[in-house]
């Protein structure tokens, strides 16, 4: 009795995960849709007469693209990393004066809407002479991951066995020493978790890349996909292909990275 | 700061050894202090140099935009006048102000109010176990973790008014075709359809790990005393469950607030203002237009900012009575 109760679980949950799937199945299959059938009435609900046009346009036109949002993703990972988890190990175990003032701060920068950051961004690498340029929207889109990755850190940080730091302190180690030897190798679940979402905030900004690189010949892949939105109109199959391409780093990282995905989603929510 | 100034008389006055040693110790001490304040001010200098110059200093040329008159070319120059809360003013007495200030408040209330309903039935739903229950809630996360402009296209298309999948599914049921982003009768409510399917995964997963922590013993008391399973949630589950769904609540109402990318790229706002909210409206009025507005853009940003941290304040209100009880 109890199996055939859970069978019919599953068969709702299956149900239900169909019905929240629905649009990213309809996503792949207008991606390999023919450009003549795609005004269909009604529309083919199996790509059975499939077609490659969508992908080949986005070989043609979107690789750069895409070159760019890894590079800027890259580079908000390592960037991201190389301030937030010495600030995460400071504000767990040294105890620094105004470290209550600095937390709350962040808490206070995680509220900050992205569009206005832009605007500010815009007047500050305007006068910089940095619009259009990498090394501007690298650092404009750290500002989404910077606060929350310090708040991840200085987390699991504390959680770390203070004999293992008191041992590393006895052997002559200084906290350099210590920080980098024993506490950034024992953090990697942490620094795992901050990487990853790094990594997709800054592959799927828009408004950054958007308005700091208004114009300019460097195109992240979001703005590769407005900017197909606004132009041809028409080519959907072209334009849904570019959105199953922009979703292949989430779809590798939640296959890859699935535990510490959950864990960055509620770490921020619930107490442990 | 005063003991420092004290240590140095000991160690002159002709007292035994044990006075000295005391000193020494003292005096080791202050040094292992200091040294641990300069190591915690050498960590935390990245951080705090990053905060001043990319996050603070962003923030006061956004503040000094909206008091100023820009154009192009003072943006350049920097010669913008000051006018004081002119572009408040202005963007205040905007016709636009008072239907972006209704559709962000119905835009956020609604979405919260739906993607909560269901990501807390869903949670219980899948904390119940059966085959198959982890991988299908793991599969939930997928339009949480998708970019917001391949979701929000992906919805453009399904909701296109000739060839949208949704209005061919609903033809076949008889209703007749929905014009969704090209209505002004219909725009605000396809966004929100859009921005709850995202936001679902978020509510799904935070309430799914607050469920986790309540005990299973309290469920069994409670059905053997003979309570039914909404009798069960109703009494037992939401109570217990109600310091998470404080946060979970507060957490997705700064997040929706701020939501843009998916409003602007599905509708841009319109039709005539039919679907805007204040961050569309302060993206459209700085960047939007071939001619840029950076004044009023920035002043309807900062009205936005002053929402999103009150909110904020409360959540974190919120979160620290939880870490005291």
């Amino acid at each position: 009795m109890t199996t055939r109760r859970t069978w019919w679980k599953t068969a709702i949950g299956v149900t239900a995960t169909a019905i929240m799937l629905f649009p990213v199945y309809w996503m792949i299959n207008v991606s390999f849709t023919d450009d003549r059938r795609m005004r269909k009435s009604p529309p083919d609900w199996f790509p059975v007469h499939g077609s490659l046009d969508g992908y080949r346009a986005v070989l043609h036109q979107q690789l750069p693209n895409l070159g760019t949002s890894l590079i800027t993703g890259l580079g908000c990972v390592i960037l991201t990393l190389a301030i937030a988890s010495p600030a995460g190990y400071a504000l767990a175990r040294l105890r620094p004066p105004g470290g209550h003032v600095l937390s709350f701060l962040l808490l206070v920068a995680q509220m900050i809407p992205a569009i206005i950051m832009a605007m500010g961004y815009y007047a500050f690498l305007l006068n910089l002479g940095m619009l259009n340029t990498l090394a501007g929207l690298i650092v404009a889109d750290t500002t989404i991951a910077v606060p929350f990755a310090v708040l991840i850190f200085t987390a699991f940080m504390s959680g770390i066995p203070n004999e293992i730091m008191q041992a590393a302190m006895v052997d002559g180690a200084n906290r350099l020493r210590t920080f980098w030897s024993v506490v950034v190798p024992l953090s990697r679940n942490a620094t795992v978790t901050v990487a990853v979402f790094t990594f997709l905030w800054a592959w799927s900004d828009f408004v950054f890349a958007s308005t700091l690189d208004a114009g300019g010949s460097l195109r992240p892949i979001t703005v590769g996909i407005y900017r197909y939105i606004g132009n041809n109109n028409q080519e959907w199959n072209a334009i849904m292909a570019t959105a199953v391409v922009a979703s292949i780093p989430a779809t590798v990282l939640l296959v890859v990275a699935q535990r510490y995905v959950a864990a960055g989603i509620t770490s921020g929510a619930v107490k442990d | 700061m005063t003991a420092p100034t004290r240590t140095g008389t000991p160690r002159i006055a002709p007292s035994p050894g044990g006075a000295a040693g005391v000193a020494q110790t003292r005096a080791g001490r202050r040094a292992g202090r200091l040294q641990s304040r300069l190591a915690s001010w050498a960590f935390l200098a990245p951080i705090a140099i990053y905060l001043a110059v990319f996050y603070a200093y962003p923030l006061y040329r956004n503040l000094d935009l909206s008091v100023r008159r820009y154009t192009v070319r003072s943006f350049v120059y920097g010669d913008a006048p000051f006018i004081g809360l002119g572009n408040y003013r202005m963007v205040t007495a905007d016709p636009t102000f008072l239907p972006a200030l209704t559709n962000t408040a119905v835009f956020t209330l609604v979405s919260l109010t739906c993607q909560f309903a269901i990501g807390m039935a869903l949670a219980v739903f899948f904390s119940q176990h059966f085959r198959l229950s982890a991988i299908l809630r793991a599969l939930f996360l997928v339009p949480w973790l998708l970019p917001l402009i391949v979701s929000a296209s992906t919805w453009s298309w399904m909701l296109n008014s000739e060839s949208g999948v949704v209005n061919s599914a609903l033809g076949a049921l008889g209703i007749g075709p929905i014009n969704w982003l090209t209505s002004p009768h219909w725009s605000l409510t396809a966004v929100i359809i859009a921005n709850i399917w995202i936001g679902i995964p978020f509510n799904l997963v935070v309430l799914h790990s607050g469920l986790q922590g309540i005990s299973p013993q309290i469920h069994e008391v409670a059905t053997v005393d003979g309570a039914s399973s909404w009798q069960r949630f109703w009494h037992i589950t939401f109570p217990l469950l109600r310091p998470v769904s404080a946060i979970t609540l507060v957490l997705g109402l700064v997040y929706t607030l701020k939501v843009f990318d998916i409003i602007w790229i599905m509708t841009k706002g319109g039709p005539v203002d039919s679907s805007t909210t204040l961050a569309t409206w302060s993206y459209r009025l700085g960047f939007g237009n071939p001619l840029p507005q950076f004044g009023p853009g920035a002043a309807v940003g900062n009205l936005l900012i002053l929402l999103a941290v009150a909110f904020g304040l409360v959540y974190i209100r919120v979160q620290q009575r939880q870490w005291q009880s």
